[in-house]
Formats: C-alpha cells, structure tokens, sequence
C-alpha cells in the first residue's frame, strides 16, 4: 500500500501538502476547497499520482489546521472547525490552550486515520457494487446525492435545492454533448465551450470570502497566549476514548454522503458527544469531550467523503469535488474501473493520507505556536495577494481573461448567496455532476425509449429514489416537529 | 421606548417591494424568466435525428424547478420573515469599484497593471497608507506571482503595456 509513496519526490510533495493545508487552514476564509483550486493548475507540472496526493494532503490537514484558530482567536479556520470554537476557545481562555490543541490534535489524528481505515475497506466494495450500475442507476443515484445535499447540509434545504440546480444549469452552458448545440452562449465563442471549474469555485470561495472581508475590517481578533500544545493526559484519554470513536464512525458516515462533509459531521459528532456525556453542563465552557467530538468528527469525514469519489465519481464534498476535477485533468477516470486497472494508484493515495494525517500531527504538535502566528497577517495585505493569485491561477487554465472576469461574477454572486442564506457548496456539487445528471437521464431515455416510467422497473434506481424522497421529506419531518419553518 | 416603536412600526409599514425577501425572489425569477425563455431560441434537433429529449428540454425543466422553488421559498418568507442583514460598509462597495477598474484596465491596457492597481486600491480603502506595504502588495508580490507562473507553467500573459515590456 505505502509502495509507491517511499520515493524522494512524493514524500517532498506531501510535505509541501501537509504544511501548505495547515497554512490554508490556520486562515480564516481559506481553506482546503480554495487553497486545492489555486493549486489545481500547479498540478499539471506533477505526475497524476503526486497531483492527487497534494491535493488529498491539502484536504486532511487544512481540515485539522482550522481547530488551531478555532481555539486560539474563537474563529474556525475553515467552516468545518465552527463546531470547536464553542469549547476550544472557552478551554483556552482558561490558561488551558495546549491542553485544547493537543486533545483537538490527537482527536484530529484519530479520526483522520480511522476514515482512511474505512476508506480502504469500502470504496472496493462500493466500486464492485458500480458494476451493477446502468445509466438508469447512475441517473438515481446522482438525484439521491443532490437531495442528501439540500437534506443534511447547512442551511435551508429548499435554498440548497435551488443553488443545487442552478449549479447544473452553469454545467449546461456551451455545446449540448449529444447534439453539439449552442446553449447559453449568446454568441460567445469562448463560452461554446462551457464554464471552467475553477473560475466558478475560485471565484464562489476565495473572491466572495474577499468581499465578506471588506465588510468585517473592524473586527478585532483576542488572541489567546499558547506556550505549548500539551498531549491529553491519561484522565483525558479515559474521559474522551468514546467520544473520539463514536464521532470519528459519524464522521466517516456523513463523508460518504454527498454534503458539506466536514461542516456537518463535526456539528453532529459535537451534538452526539454531548448527548452522551455524563458532564453535558461543561459543554460551552470548555469541556475536552466537546473539542475530541467535534475534531475526530470532521477529519473522519475526509476519508469518508473520497469514498464515493473514487468508487464513483460523485464527490462526497465541495474539497473532494477539487480533487475530482484533479482527477479528471489528469486523465484519471474515477469508477469501478480505476479500482481494477490502477490499484497502486489507488494504495498510494490511500497511504499519503494515512502519513498526511501522521504527519499534521507532528507539525501541528511542534508547530501549533508558529501556525497561529499566520493569523498575525492583516487581512488589507492579505487578501490583494491572494487576489492576484486567485487572478493568475484562474487564467493559468486555458488561458483565457474571460475566465478572470467569470470568476469576478461568481464572487459578486457567490457574495449575496451567502448574505442571503444559500450555501456555495451545492452550486460546486451540481456543476460537477451537471454533466453525469442531463447524460444519464439522457442516455437512460433513449434505452427506455422515452418511457419515464422505465427507471421504476429497475431496484437499484427505484431504492435510490425512494432515498431520495425520504431525503426530502426528512427536514419537513423535522421542521415540523421542531415547529421551524424551512 | 418611542424610538423602538417608531422603528417597528416603520419595518411593518414598508411595502412589500422593499424587502430583501421580495429583492431576491424577483431577481431570481427575473433571471430565470429571462433564461427560460432564451431557451426557446435554441436550435432543435429534426425528429428523425432526435434520440431522447431535446437539448432545451433540460435546462428549461431546471429553470422551471428554481422558479418554483424560489417562489416557495418567499411564500415561507411571508410567514417567517427573514433576519435583516446589516447595512454594507463602504469598504465593500469600493472593492466592487476596484474590480470594475480591474475589468476596464486589463481588458484596454494591460493585465499585470489591472492586477497592481486593484491590489493598490483594495490595500488602500482597507488601511494601508504605508508605502513600503503598498509597494509589497501592489508591486512587488504580483510581480513574482506573474513570473513564477510563467515560469513554472510556461504561461503566457495576454499582451499590454507592461507585459510587452516583460517579454520584450
């Protein structure tokens, strides 16, 4: 499994991947989805195998890099840290901040490796069952993955729904792919050929979070003094053992879902964690099972969410949607057949985010003090760097301007969804899967000869869409009994 | 006390047309209206040749479920009012401004200085006055980032004032 990775070159890019995620995490509004889309057109100078293992080192530690701002300034680094603001930072206001990182390290790092375990056994197992799958099939389950994503992710699920279909619609601008012809151009050449992936989400991430920060330039960061992260005591261990195994099975189980990955597990692994703890009262004061719930929780997810990347081609969350596109330019064709023709590709993308998740233990243990000093950076000299990084990573592409005022548009747009409550990570999730959605549908009715009634003859695509109502009619369920409206 | 009242009664009385919910339904109908029945316009494939659906017939289905749900969406917003997002501050507006004259400059002059001016601009409005940082972000930084790419990808940047200046 580790074969391929003892080679100079791929342990220098997971090094390189590792630090660059923690650099991508620690900052709040970077992170791993548009750190990996700035990276994306650098990977074009590396072999697929080192590309994938930069981005999939990127994932796992920019995950984790968000507790150590979570816990030292109350602000996650990345959304999928918000989880671990509510007891890191209270712990650390009490002159206990090592404790909070290293407990936030070691949860991090278990539940970063159990995904991978998880990783290992199943995506083989559900890329054997992709075998049994149709066009029909495919058609079923992509439905399934947009519905669980308005169901389970963050916010409004009728707001999810909507930007899940518009960021289809963005996937059918250009020249139909069954008829070569011209949709939503309006005369422009260059749009003959479809919107980028990466104008669209450079421009959703780091150009809308450019905007968020104009607004906020009064915002004053506490930062919390850290002598040193602390490895949890014996007490600790015996205090969160449960809790880190519970959430890193929660985590792993909410990746595999087609949904904001992260973001969602840790809120539920911190909801579960203090569901079951004998000391719920410390929870928002800085309780350690609270910090261990929400960490293992969102790194477990990442090795969850590559499940149905790789076993399938649909990503499990907007960073693995970066690392599907990553595939893609590398000729790497995601499904069952990569599990049967390439498996040391695989194993070696397996083993970088084992040693990833090994490594941003070691940095974030050493170095937690050094990472934290990054936040230190004010945003007026940040941000117009990472614009003019976001501008030339944006046309490195295909070279084209257009892309760089696509990208401008989509940060304007993306900008007012977020003010107005519609998550950016569905439009990301139905851009990718346009394509895979109109084509089997498509397909399929051309096989069933325009009989819509056809997808009901065949079990696999009628349990997915049965998953899809229940997906759908779970949050009215909820709301209902919570007496919210949607 | 009377100021509260006042305001409240104030945020009941305005029209409808003035509140975010109706603000973003309309725009997002208006777009999708407009989209859908640019959807008309597309060529059709002759009958003989048709294999499934026509190329329109998906995104119009697409337009049509956002348009619902959108409309949904507000009739839930008349029951549950949504919460009123704070005013945006002038630093906002300046850096749309600034992307404005990042679209303007690297379209007719040059693509580098686009980059320089917007990093100065954005910089400045956000609270930098001192040169050397204004130099570091405007400068100095865009000038390695623009040759690090070049170099590291072989990317050539589109022409203009300076570049040719770069590649002369």
């Amino acid at each position: 499994m580790m074969a391929p990775l003892f080679s100079s070159k791929l342990l220098l890019v997971l090094l390189f991947g590792t630090l660059f995620g923690l650099v991508l995490g620690v900052l709040p509004g970077l992170g791993p989805t548009t750190g990996g889309a700035l990276i994306l057109p650098f990977t074009m100078t590396l072999d697929p195998l080192s590309a994938i293992v930069l981005l999939t080192s990127i994932y796992c530690a920019g995950t984790y890099g968000g507790a150590i701002t979570a816990v030292l300034i109350n602000t996650p680094g990345t959304p999928a840290a918000a989880a671990t603001c509510l007891d890191g930072y209270p712990l650390a206001q009490k002159g206990e901040a090592g404790r909070a990182l290293g407990m936030a390290t070691v949860s991090s790092t278990v539940g970063g490796i159990f995904s991978v375990v998880i990783l290992v056994f199943f995506a083989p197992i559900l890329a054997k069952l992709a075998y049994e799958f149709g066009q029909p099939e495919y058609f079923a389950l992509a439905i399934f993955g947009l519905t669980m994503l308005a169901s389970i992710g963050e916010g409004s699920p009728i707001k999810n729904l909507i930007a899940g279909a518009f960021g289809i619609l963005i996937s059918t601008i250009g020249k139909d792919f069954m008829t070569s012809i011209d949709r939503f151009t309006y005369g422009i050449n260059e749009l003959s050929v479809g919107i980028g992936f990466i104008p669209v989400v450079v421009g959703l991430f780091a150009i809308s979070e450019m905007l968020t920060q104009s607004t906020l330039l009064h915002q004053v960061f506490k930062r919390v003094a850290l002598k040193a992260v602390k490895l949890p005591t014996k007490d600790d261990y015996k205090k969160t053992w449960k809790t880190i195994l519970r959430s890193s099975g929660i985590g792993s189980f909410i990746g595999v879902l087609p949904a904001e990955g992260g973001t969602v597990a840790s809120l539920i692994g911190y909801s579960e964690a203090k569901r079951f703890s004998k000391n719920q009262e410390e929870f928002g004061k800085g309780s350690i099972e609270g910090i261990a719930g929400a960490e293992a929780a969102n790194n477990a997810a990442t090795g969850g969410a590559m499940v149905p990347t790789l076993a399938l081609g649909i990503p499990g969350s907007a960073t693995t949607a970066v690392i599907l596109t990553g595939l893609i330019i590398h000729g790497v064709r995601p499904g069952p057949d990569l599990f049967r023709e390439q498996p040391d590709f695989l194993y070696g993308i397996f083993g970088a985010m084992l040693i990833a998740n090994i490594l941003f233990f070691i940095f974030g243990f050493f170095g937690a003090k050094l990472f934290a000093r990054i936040t230190l950076v004010p945003n007026k000299i940040l941000w117009p760097m990472i614009f003019a990084v976001s501008v030339c990573g944006t046309y490195s592409l295909s070279q084209s301007i257009l892309d760089v005022w696509i990208m401008l548009f989509f940060g304007v747009l993306g900008f007012f969804m977020r003010r107005y409550g519609f998550s950016v990570v569905p439009v990301i999730i139905g851009l990718i899967l346009g394509e895979l959605v109109e084509g089997t549908l498509r397909q399929s009715l051309v096989i069933f000869d325009g009989n819509w009634l056809m997808f009901l003859t065949r079990p696999i695509a009628l349990t997915f869409f049965i998953l899809s109502l229940i997906a759908l009619a779970f949050p009215l369920l909820r709301s209902k009994k919570n007496k919210k409206v949607l | 006390m009377n100021n509260v009242r006042n305001k409240k009664r104030a945020s009941k009385s305005l029209p409808f047309f003035f509140k975010e919910e109706f603000k973003v339904f309309f725009i997002i109908v208006l777009v999708s209206t407009f989209l859908l029945i640019s959807t008309f316009t597309f060529d059709t494939v002759p009958p003989i040749l048709n294999r499934g659906i026509q190329p329109a017939t998906f995104p119009k289905g697409l337009l049509v479920l956002i348009i619902t749900l959108t409309s949904v969406i507000y009739y839930l917003s008349l029951k549950k009012p949504w919460k009123k997002e704070k005013k945006l501050p002038k630093t906002f507006f300046l850096t749309i401004l600034s992307f404005i004259f990042f679209i303007l400059i690297s379209k007719t002059l040059d693509f580098f200085l686009a980059i320089s001016v917007l990093s100065i601009f954005v910089s400045y409005n956000w609270g930098e006055k001192r040169i050397f940082y204004l130099f570091l972000v405007g400068i100095i930084f865009p000038f390695i980032v623009f040759v690090f790419f070049e170099m590291v990808l072989g990317l050539r940047f589109p022409p203009g004032i300076i570049t040719n200046l770069y590649y002369y």
